[in-house]
């Protein structure tokens, strides 16, 4: 079906012209969206193309290179503190300190990766899980991270007093660099560093015969990943405004895992639907349900009648852990699976 | 001094130790890390408090109660969540078990609300016996060493010479060779998840009575046990349980001398050990067949 007949014809960007269309209208749509959207909508977007950026980072080490990750609320923590103390305490233009995160983060995950090089499966899960709990712990019991109160986020000011106030200017100051490390992480998977990651992930004895060093290959997964939780992470301290270390939790790591899940591992077009799917869900639809019509009265009644009506928002949780359980039962590859399917079905329909 | 921190480090080691093999039975049995382990047994715990409280009844029954209840839910998440899995991967199941944990988290905060509940069992804190001049230990204490003991010869036992246990240890070793030797694996994994279940639910009553009830109570108790399991090896019970204890004493001295390290030097050691055993002190490390 989908026969490559040269090597170019497997690194191109764009794998054909259909493909090219539909992603110059996607941008198109997306760079002019405060056209058709209230603007009171923007810090939810925002805060979506945050996620697809973790996401995406995320996928490049589980999907791709196998290994998992419990800990990356940690990255993301580092990668929020990291930006804004750096501006605030070093007196760092914005367009250095964000990349100087990423990079602080990336060590970060290049030292993880170091255990991760004999550990594996549950041994893994602990260690980066540890590693997470580890960094939420230290900002929150350091007077230098702001503590439990936590931290003011500078104006972000791009230079030359160019600041961006509000939701619509900073969504598309995130939407370029969500656009470029998305480029990035496809053309990262096509070289001969992303064909080491996944033959690593296919089983890491053989790729360690064919001559791939895990010893670099590894640990530069997680630094990679680790350095897109780091943007993704800076970028989230400014679209909150203001943060302390309590969203940075295990419940954090645990929902970065399902956006990879539920989008599909190791396909970029997969972590940034799944982050969208479950950003949304989880921060405007699940949250307001008792607005939604029909559904959000019956929800208080069942409520009122047999549970607290206080609790009903952690129908959040509730719904999240039903999306993990069925998409792992139903659907393992996740929503790109589906798509997937469905192309497959539409090129040789009605046979 | 130090004998003081000694006992106190055992006891809680000991409820981590119990809680650990909740953890390593499953491991054990199917292979699956079971991260809603805590969840199942904080939720169970609400059973016991919502008998005493709503209905009023005495504790023992809602003690029984809360164990057939934990069972119950043991079966019920092998049979609804897992079974259907087919070839699941080990990020897969680890998904599961997490989605199993938002699931009963979100659900017991629903029911019961978010805020803090006191649990009491019979057991107090403060009637304490003088074991040594300046030791003392205290009547939780010593309901929870006697619970580990008795749970270890019971465990000793039934993984030796029962037919089920043996049937266990088996569906471990080799899945389908078991099947052909005719062990219904299916029977033997839920068996595995309510016992497990069960003993989770008997350490999460006992962590409830030594802190308070709300649905996120069992999150460090858990972490804890599940890192003093990986400590142990994740596949061997004495390992739990010295893994437990080599815990609960390194935590407490830890918490007496720098308060505010406690919550992570479980972890910082447990990444230690790794790095120089990668399969836990006293499990033996199986090469991968390619």
């Amino acid at each position: 079906m989908d026969m490559k007949r040269d090597y170019y014809e497997d690194v191109q960007l764009f794998e054909s012209n259909v493909v090219l269309f539909w992603t110059v209208v996607l941008l198109v749509f997306l760079f002019t969206l405060p056209l058709y959207v209230p603007s009171y909508r923007f810090s939810l977007f925002n805060l979506v193309l945050v996620h697809v950026i973790l996401a995406v980072g995320l996928n490049i080490l589980v999907g791709n290179t196998g290994q998992i990750s419990l800990g990356h609320a940690g990255f993301f923590a580092i990668g929020a503190y990291g930006t804004t103390l750096l501006m605030t305490k070093l007196g760092l233009p914005f367009v250095l300190a964000l990349p100087l995160a990423a990079f602080i983060s990336s060590a970060f995950g290049f030292i993880l990766g170091l255990p991760a090089l004999r550990l594996e499966g549950p041994y893994l899960s602990i260690a980066t899980l540890g590693f997470g709990l580890t960094v939420t712990h230290i900002i929150g019991h350091w007077d230098f991270f702001g503590g439990r109160t936590g931290l003011q986020v500078p104006p972000l000011d791009l230079g030359g007093g160019f600041i961006l106030k509000t939701d619509v200017q900073k969504y598309y100051l995130i939407l370029i660099i969500t656009i470029f490390l998305v480029l990035s992480a496809r053309n990262l998977l096509k070289t001969r560093v992303g064909r080491a990651f996944v033959a690593i992930r296919d089983s890491d004895i053989a790729a360690e015969v064919i001559g791939v060093n895990l010893l670099i290959y590894k640990t530069l997964s997680f630094a990679v990943s680790a350095f897109y939780a780091g943007i993704a992470g800076g970028l989230f301290g400014f679209v909150l405004g203001f943060f302390n270390p309590e969203p940075f939790n295990l419940i954090l790591s645990i929902v970065f895992l399902v956006m990879i899940v539920v989008g599909g591992l190791g396909a970029i077009a997969g972590s940034i639907m799944g982050a969208t799917l479950i950003t949304i869900l989880q921060y405007s639809l699940l949250k307001n349900i008792k607005e939604v019509p029909y559904v959000g009265p019956f929800m208080v009644d069942i409520s009122s009648r047999w549970f607290t009506v206080i609790g009903l928002e952690n129908l959040n949780s509730i719904v999240l852990g039903l999306i993990m359980i069925a998409i792992v039962i139903f659907e393992p590859l996740g929503i790109y699976g589906i798509w997937l399917r469905i192309k497959k079905y539409w090129r040789t329909w009605p046979f | 001094m130090y004998g003081q921190l000694i006992v106190e480090g055992l006891s809680i080691g000991a409820c981590y130790a119990v809680f650990g093999i909740a953890v390593v039975i499953i491991y054990k049995t199917s292979e699956v890390i079971n991260f809603a382990q805590g969840e199942m047994a904080m939720i169970s715990t609400f059973v016991a408090y919502h008998i005493l409280n709503v209905y009023g009844w005495p504790f023992w029954y809602a003690f029984i109660g809360a164990l057939f209840f934990a069972v119950l839910l043991g079966v019920f998440i092998e049979v609804c969540f897992l079974r259907p899995a087919k070839d699941p991967t080990v990020l897969g199941l680890i998904v599961i078990t997490l989605g199993a944990e938002m699931l009963l988290m979100g659900l017991a905060s629903w029911k019961w609300g978010a805020e803090q509940k006191d649990f009491a069992l019979p057991f107090s804190f403060h009637k304490t016996h003088e074991l040594f001049k300046g030791v003392v230990i205290n009547d939780w204490s010593i309901a929870v060493f006697v619970m580990a003991a008795v749970l270890m010869i019971f465990l000793y036992i039934f993984f030796r010479y029962t037919k089920l246990g043996v049937a266990m240890r088996a569906t471990q070793q080799n899945e389908h060779a078991a099947r052909i030797m005719g062990i219904k694996v299916e029977r033997v994994f839920s068996f595995a998840w309510g016992f497990s279940s069960l003993i989770g639910a008997l350490a999460g009553m006992f962590f409830a009575a030594r802190s308070t009830l709300d649905p996120a109570y069992m999150m460090e108790p858990f972490l804890r046990a599940f890192a003093a399991a990986v400590l142990g090896g994740l596949m061997s019970i004495p390992g739990v349980v010295i893994g437990g204890g080599i815990l609960g004493i390194l935590e407490n001295f830890v918490g007496f001398h720098w308060p505010a390290w406690k919550p992570i030097v479980a972890f910082l050691v447990i990444v230690a050990v790794l790095c120089i055993r990668p399969s836990g002190l006293f499990a033996r490390h199986y090469e991968k067949k390619v």
